[in-house]
């Protein structure tokens, strides 16, 4: 699914990601920990293709394609996702807009025909029972006044409607309250599938109890320092991250 | 990425889709302006001796005026010797009764605009009049209206059929000593609709004048006078396209609305003439005065514009609020890209007592655009408890186009409250890629979000309107982000 080798990055010059390797196979689930400012989120930016980073070195293959060669939104189309860890607000544009928009686009490039009004609105409905979001979110603007989990909960909303085949979700956890946590984690959960790859970011080792992951890894200094399975998070939990400082550079375990 | 700033800014433009010319023969007067045009005008339409009268005085003011310089427009001056002042489609007779009698030349034009006169016009709904240059070629529903006592026709009809009216109305709320371009259009003005509602009855459909101009060198000065009597109500829509020429053409026009007792006219003008190339050749100088009176107690008068052509507008729809409780509103979305210039807005005259006016004003700025919006509110001494609310919001794309708030208030009545806010915000590059990311490409981004940024206008307006506005705003800021 997804190949990371030797990614460098740099914003005005500086050097953030610095050797990122990291394959991902279909199917499989890998939460990414690790002290803030170690670049995840730029990890993340990198891959859906965010304006403003300079790639110096390496390269990311995505079902067989070279990722860093396409457009944010030709990425976008071919699957890639990227649930936001501070979802922008778009006055004026309804949720349910955009939601239909984003839908037809990736539907064009697939070779299908848009859905009508009808189908669409049985679609999103259903999947909005799956996140437990009231239906009047999707007459309001894209964020505009939501909540802090509500905006998280949103992201997933997107997601389970555009069935990417990779989703990077950037602590989507972040601000939830148990309650929320639980049924954004049953929705991550319910899109786990055999075909599709999920990279989550986070600061805690709970959500990991929710949505276990095949994989963890430890990110700092734009580097990945340790690897391991679910276990690693709970470790990380106890002794947090100074032991990274310890750790020779370009370590991964 | 500095390859993809490249490639939006190597983009190229779609090509304005109304640009076409209609190779039609034309019985044009020479061009320059002297009385002697003025007459030749006059007597071409057989025009009664009052409006010859007073379109002379027009023209002999007009001598008198000098070229307002006050908007934050720029231009070469003009040369009123230059311009052709009446042009008409050729016609074998004294003009269509029906449709079947309209040039076939025409009926295609509009078909390619997208305009129905035929048949489908009846499935629309919507009643329409064409004015192409300088005659009105095409007047549909005109019978199915007059049942109702509606009168909705080419001005130069109605100064035959209804002179007493147009004596009544005409320069009573534009007087021509108005302004520059008012006093020249009200010595040369052709042709342009008008309606009359009648006392308590609801006009059952959209109005619809549609504006073309076509032939080089030539200018439009249509005259719209609409009167809604007590109790009526009425909508009405404009539309206008141009060709695209190297030379600038003026549009200079006069609209006249008086709204009497407890009478509502809402007024929607998607305007869409040519904005010129990039580099600023060519387009319509629109050079506009717009104006409604109130006269009647709890009247109300709401005035609509999307404005995305033309490559100078100069244009600010006001509103005269002398009954008492009357309402004035003005939506405005003015888009101006590559080197358009606008400098648009409103007047908002509170005369009568608990008065109250609405302005929202949406300017979009790209390309090297300069974009002003330029309002007034003034209370009168008389007009206890006066309310106004202004709402002025600028987006800016790029950073090569500017945006300009100059707002005027005079308040002589201390009961008055006027309020108003401003904004300027930039198309912001989160918001782009958050929409990129979810699949959407740049345009279809870029214009998904000025039209939320608008929508508190476009949802003022009709239906079908508010379609081909959302169209029209992607189309005219494509390749414009940067
Ligand atoms: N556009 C930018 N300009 C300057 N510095 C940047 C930019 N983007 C990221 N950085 C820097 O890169 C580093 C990594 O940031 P990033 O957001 O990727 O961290 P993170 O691992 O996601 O942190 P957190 O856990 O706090 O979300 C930080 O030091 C940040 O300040
Ligand atoms: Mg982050």
């Amino acid at each position: 699914m997804l190949e990371i080798k030797n990614l460098h990055a740099s914003v005005d010059g500086k050097e953030i990601l610095r050797g990122i390797n990291l394959t991902v196979n279909a199917g499989e689930v890998h939460a990414i920990m690790g002290p803030n400012g170690a670049g995840k989120s730029t990890l993340s930016n990198v891959l859906a293709g965010r304006d403003g980073y300079e790639i110096t070195q390496g390269e990311v293959i995505y079902k067989g394609e070279n990722l860093l060669d396409f457009e944010p939104e030709e990425r976008a189309q071919r699957g890639v996702f990227l649930a936001f860890q501070y979802p922008v607000e778009i006055p004026g544009v309804s949720n349910i807009y955009l939601l239909k928009a984003a839908l037809n686009a990736v539907r064009k490039y697939q070779g299908l025909d848009e859905l009508d009004a009808i189908d669409f609105l049985t679609l999103v409905r259903s999947k909005m029972e799956l996140v437990k979001m009231d239906e009047q979110f999707l007459h309001r603007s894209v964020n505009e006044g939501f909540s802090g989990g509500e905006k998280k909960r949103n992201e997933i909303l997107q997601m389970a409607l555009l069935e990417p085949s990779l989703a990077i979700l950037d602590e989507t956890d972040s601000g939830l309250d148990i309650d929320a946590l639980k049924i954004v984690s049953e929705g991550v959960n319910a899109l786990r599938s055999q075909e599709r790859s999920i990279i989550m970011i986070t600061h805690y080792q709970r959500l990991l109890d929710y949505i276990v992951p095949d994989f963890v890894h430890v990110l700092s200094k734009g580097q990945i320092v340790k690897s391991g399975d679910k276990e690693l998070a709970k470790e990380l939990e106890k002794t947090g991250y100074s032991w990274v400082d310890e750790q020779p550079e370009g370590v991964s375990a | 990425m500095a390859e993809q700033k490249q490639q939006i800014e190597e983009f190229v433009p779609k090509e304005y889709s109304a640009g076409f010319i209609t190779d039609i023969e034309a019985d044009s007067l020479p061009a320059g302006l002297s009385e002697d045009i003025v007459r030749q005008i006059s007597q071409i339409k057989g025009e009664p001796e009052f409006l010859l009268e007073w379109r002379l005085q027009a023209y002999r003011h007009w001598l008198t005026m000098a070229t307002p310089e006050w908007a934050h427009v720029h231009y070469p001056e003009i040369n009123y010797q230059d311009i052709s002042y009446y042009s008409a489609p050729k016609k074998k007779t004294d003009g269509p009764k029906s449709l079947d009698e309209v040039d076939p030349e025409l009926l295609r034009t509009y078909e390619k605009l997208g305009v129905p006169l035929d048949e489908r016009a009846r499935l629309a709904g919507v009643a329409v009049d064409a004015v192409f240059d300088s005659v009105s070629v095409a007047n549909t529903f005109q019978d199915k209206l007059a049942e109702q006592g509606i009168l909705f026709m080419p001005f130069s009809k109605a100064v035959h059929e209804h002179p007493e009216l147009i004596k009544q109305y005409l320069g009573s709320v534009v007087p021509y000593k108005d302004n520059y371009y008012a006093a020249l259009n009200s010595a040369v003005f052709s042709d342009g609709s008008f309606v009359y509602i009648p006392k308590g009855v609801r006009c059952p459909m959209e109005l619809s004048t549609y504006f073309r101009i076509n032939a080089a060198n030539t200018g439009q000065f249509e005259r719209t006078l609409i009167i809604a009597d007590d109790d009526s109500y009425v909508s009405y829509l404009e539309g206008c396209t141009a060709p695209m020429r190297d030379e600038n053409q003026l549009h200079a026009a006069v609209v006249e609305l008086v709204a009497m007792d407890r009478a509502q006219i809402k007024y929607s003008t998607v305007q869409n003439w040519y904005p010129g190339d990039e580099n600023g050749k060519g387009g319509i100088y629109n050079f506009v005065t717009k104006r409604a009176a109130c006269r009647g107690e709890s009247s109300k008068v709401s005035w609509t514009q999307v404005e995305t052509g033309s490559a100078i507008t100069w244009k600010y729809p006001s509103v005269v609020l002398q009954g008492d409780n009357s309402v004035g509103e003005f939506y405005s979305v003015a888009v101006t890209n590559n080197m358009q210039q606008a400098d648009t807005g409103t007047k908002m005259i509170h005369l009568g007592k608990n008065t109250s006016s609405t302005v929202i004003s949406k300017g979009i700025s790209a390309g090297r655009s300069q974009n002003a919006y330029r309002g007034l509110v003034r209370v009168g001494p008389n007009a206890d408890n006066a309310r106004n609310y202004t709402e002025c919001d600028s987006l800016l794309m790029g950073d090569k186009s500017a945006a300009h708030t100059f707002p005027y208030i005079e308040v002589k009545n201390p009961t008055a409250k006027v309020e108003h806010e401003a904004s300027t915000s930039k198309i912001s590059e989160d918001q782009l890629f958050y929409c990129k990311q979810r699949g959407l490409d740049l345009e279809d981004a870029v214009s998904m979000i000025v039209n939320g940024f608008c929508k508190q206008v476009i949802r003022e307006l009709p239906m079908e309107f508010a379609v081909e506005a959302q169209n029209l705003l992607g189309l005219s800021l494509e390749g414009s982000v940067g």
